[in-house]
């Protein structure tokens, strides 16, 4: 199933299939390793709902949801 | 011969930590790159009788020319071609940080590899076959431990073999067929104009003009072959990649960093790891936000409590000293020395503890990754008010000393939300403004409920400023929207006392020095401005109190009040003795009763707010300079605030009276 990445709940995994947004917000999430063909694991929201913990690449990212809405991923199904 | 070694790397690798080992304190010469607020340190180191000039470069993810740090710390290499750039790769989190050594790569610099926190690594369950990497990619790595200084001294064999050697290697760092083809049509193209191949890496140069980074379109304007270059860009070679090469190539760049890997990194079963743990907590849905406000109040009662007494004895040490120049019998000398010097130097001083204390506590919350945490919970509110999440710890800050406060804005990246944080933190209410609060509220309402909530008012009145201050700047001087918030959340580490010291210390010689100097020099002004003419009752300050009191007549102040304002200007808690001084009684309760008999109550709020808004102290207006690096900040900040004192005083005045209060 193909969402953004923004509207992944916590837990949920997919693979990055597109990157949309202007060029610099694009390039930046690119250059942190948001690359067509990744994985993608969403591990929670912050308290206050926004931004979102991702991990990538072993590593763990935060995006707010207004950024994270230019990715988007196939949903693995959630754990 | 001093080989310039430029250090280099992503945030959170232990950069300023290697930076410490090489380069002992004492010998860093701190400043800021040439035009711009982002800080810059140097300094020299000698190995096997050879020197070294290193040269720190702003941390940075990628290379790009739309954030300044990348800017500067690509400009140093292609301008400065340094002899060698170290990289210090994150061991534990290998994948991203190759990113930017492929861009280092590119740029043909002479590149080591520092693998850093390699013990972390191991921890995490990695086995790196550091060999077999360095083998592929070119360079040679140096497994370190930056904390623990292990590896330093083969990193500086390391170094000055590679300074010595002085061929750059060929590595080259092949991409997909059509990238290839690409680049190479490109790169004929550049090769017709020797002023661009002896300036730049000219296969560095194809593969920017490829991704369209504007400042190097800028470079190559002028040349014989831009119009050649531009066509063959815009047109031939996007429809032959089929896409911007821009995602191409970064993607190009993350799938080589996955094939070396492949071979060359093993990791273990994944484990619960203390971060996992901590988060589960400090990023808690519920719990995240009382951890969060409670580890600030530690903060804030760290810095500003546990200073407390060394500022005491600071001062006392301060007066004794100018004690000591009582002696000097001619009384202008002596006056100039014991008043002018050692009052303003004094006042200086004390400001050390809490900046110290404040850089202690921040340094720790910095290096053990709870700052990014606090940047995350915070983010949301910030973001509705235009800010940064990393803009809440410097306004809180404020509250208790505006100086060290715009000095914390220095972990925000983007130029225009540290601007912006700059710019509103003086509304913030600082502990030297309660005094006078206390004074005036007390005056006026005595120990009624009126009087906390008056000071209470000066609090929310200075929040209520700030957040419409930043809305209104945001919408004008610095349009737009704050920076997106793509942050990294480091693992969480303990931080050493070693390296905690040093970032104290770093934070607390920069204000020393140069705060120090405008404070220093504002003091003696404020000290000319109340002693001379020598003799006379009737100081320039005396004479300024009166040619500005037709100015705050509307707001009812007297030349008193007024005269007392230029005082303040120095620090806001000097109006307290000021008033003492211009009234000629002495005592509290004196000087509260020369107030309250001389402007009414609601002059006496007014001038509460005018004394909370009016203008920075000294000292913030010189950390202002520093920080934000140039006088029309400062100036900005200062009229900004003198005409809203002036506007929000008055309408206290006015809509007091049509409410029928005196």
């Amino acid at each position: 199933m193909k969402k953004k990445l923004s509207e992944l709940e916590p837990g949920e995994k997919g693979v990055v299939i597109w990157i949309s947004g202007n060029s610099t917000i694009r390039r930046r999430i690119m250059d942190m390793g948001i690359t067509r063909g990744v994985k993608i694991h969403v591990i929670r929201r912050a308290p206050l709902g926004d931004p979102v913990e991702f991990e990538i690449r072993d590593y763990n990212l935060s995006l707010r949801k207004r950024d994270a809405e230019n990715v988007y991923v196939e949903v693995e199904g959630a754990l | 011969m001093v080989y310039t070694v430029a250090l280099i790397g992503n945030p959170n690798v232990g950069k300023s930590v290697i930076f410490n080992n090489l380069v002992p304190g004492a010998r860093q010469h701190v400043g800021n790159w040439p035009g711009k607020t982002v800080e810059k340190k140097e300094g020299r180191f000698h190995h096997k009788g050879v020197e070294f000039n290193l040269v720190d470069l702003p941390g940075c993810y990628s290379l790009t020319a739309r954030a300044v740090d990348e800017l500067i710390a690509r400009d140093f290499i292609v301008e400065e071609k340094p002899d060698v750039v170290v990289d210090i790769v994150d061991a534990s989190n290998i994948e991203r940080n190759l990113y930017l050594t492929l861009l280092l790569l590119e740029l043909e610099a002479n590149v080591v590899i520092a693998l850093n926190m390699y013990d972390i690594a191991e921890e995490k369950g990695y086995r790196i076959d550091v060999e077999k990497l360095s083998e592929q990619l070119g360079v040679p790595i140096v497994p370190t431990v930056a904390i623990r200084k292990q590896g330093m001294e083969e990193l500086k064999d390391v170094i000055l073999q590679t300074a010595e050697r002085k061929v750059v290697r060929k590595t080259k760092i092949t991409y997909s067929k059509e990238i290839e083809a690409a680049i190479n049509s490109i790169t004929q193209i550049i090769q017709k104009d020797e002023r661009l191949t002896r300036k730049y890496p000219v296969r560095w140069l194809a593969i920017r003009l490829l991704e369209g980074d504007e400042e190097v379109l800028e470079k190559i304007k002028g040349s014989k072959c831009e119009g050649e270059l531009t066509k063959a860009i815009s047109t031939d070679l996007r429809e032959r990649l089929g896409e911007d090469p821009e995602i191409v190539l970064a993607e190009a760049r993350y799938s080589i960093i996955s094939n070396l890997l492949r071979t060359t990194l093993v990791k273990g079963a994944k484990k619960w790891t203390m971060t996992d743990m901590l988060d589960k907590v400090f990023l808690h849905k519920a719990l995240g936000i009382p951890v969060f406000l409670v580890l600030m109040w530690a903060t804030f009662q760290f810095t500003f409590i546990v200073s407390a007494p060394f500022m005491s004895i600071i001062e006392a040490i301060i007066a004794w000293v100018g004690s000591l120049f009582e002696a000097i019998p001619n009384e202008i000398l002596r006056s100039f020395f014991v008043d002018g010097i050692f009052g303003g130097l004094g006042f200086v001083m004390t400001f050390i503890a809490p900046i110290f204390f404040l850089f202690f506590a921040l340094s720790i919350l910095e290096d053990s990754g709870y700052l990014a945490r606090a940047a995350f919970v915070m983010d949301r509110l910030m973001f509705k008010l235009g800010l940064h999440g990393k803009s809440f710890i410097p306004m809180l800050l404020g509250f208790g000393c505006n100086l060290p406060a715009i000095m914390a804005t220095r972990t925000i990246e983007d130029e225009k939300d540290r601007l912006l944080t700059i710019l509103i933190n003086p509304l913030m209410s600082c502990s030297a403004r309660l005094p006078v609060y206390v004074l005036v509220a007390g005056a006026f309402w005595g120990t009624t409920m009126y009087a906390g909530t008056a000071v209470w008012g000066m609090y929310i009145l200075g929040i209520v400023l700030a957040i419409l201050m930043a809305l209104f700047f945001r919408r004008t001087l610095l349009k737009g929207k704050p920076a997106p918030f793509i942050m990294e959340l480091p693992l969480y580490r303990v931080p050493t006392f070693h390296g905690t010291v040093i970032h104290m210390w770093e934070r607390g010689v920069v204000f020393l020095k140069k705060a120090g100097t405008y404070l220093l020099g504002g003091a003696i002004i404020l000290w000319f401005l109340s002693s001379f003419p020598w003799g006379s009752e009737q100081s320039y300050v005396y004479l300024l109190g009166n040619l500005l009191s037709p100015i705050f007549k509307p707001l009812g102040f007297g030349w008193e009040l007024s005269a007392s304002l230029i005082f303040a200007f120095m620090a806001k808690e000097i109006v307290v003795e000021a008033l003492g001084l211009i009234y000629a009684v002495e005592g509290e309760t004196a000087i509260k009763a020369a107030l309250a008999s001389s402007i009414t109550p609601l002059s006496g709020l007014a001038f509460m707010s005018f004394v909370l808004i009016y203008i920075p102290c000294l000292a913030t207006i010189g950390v202002i300079k520093q920080e934000t690096g140039s006088w029309k900040w400062v100036f900005l900040t200062v009229l900004y605030e003198l005409i809203l004192a002036y506007v929000v005083a008055l309408m206290i005045v006015v809509v007091g009276r049509m409410l029928g209060f005196s």
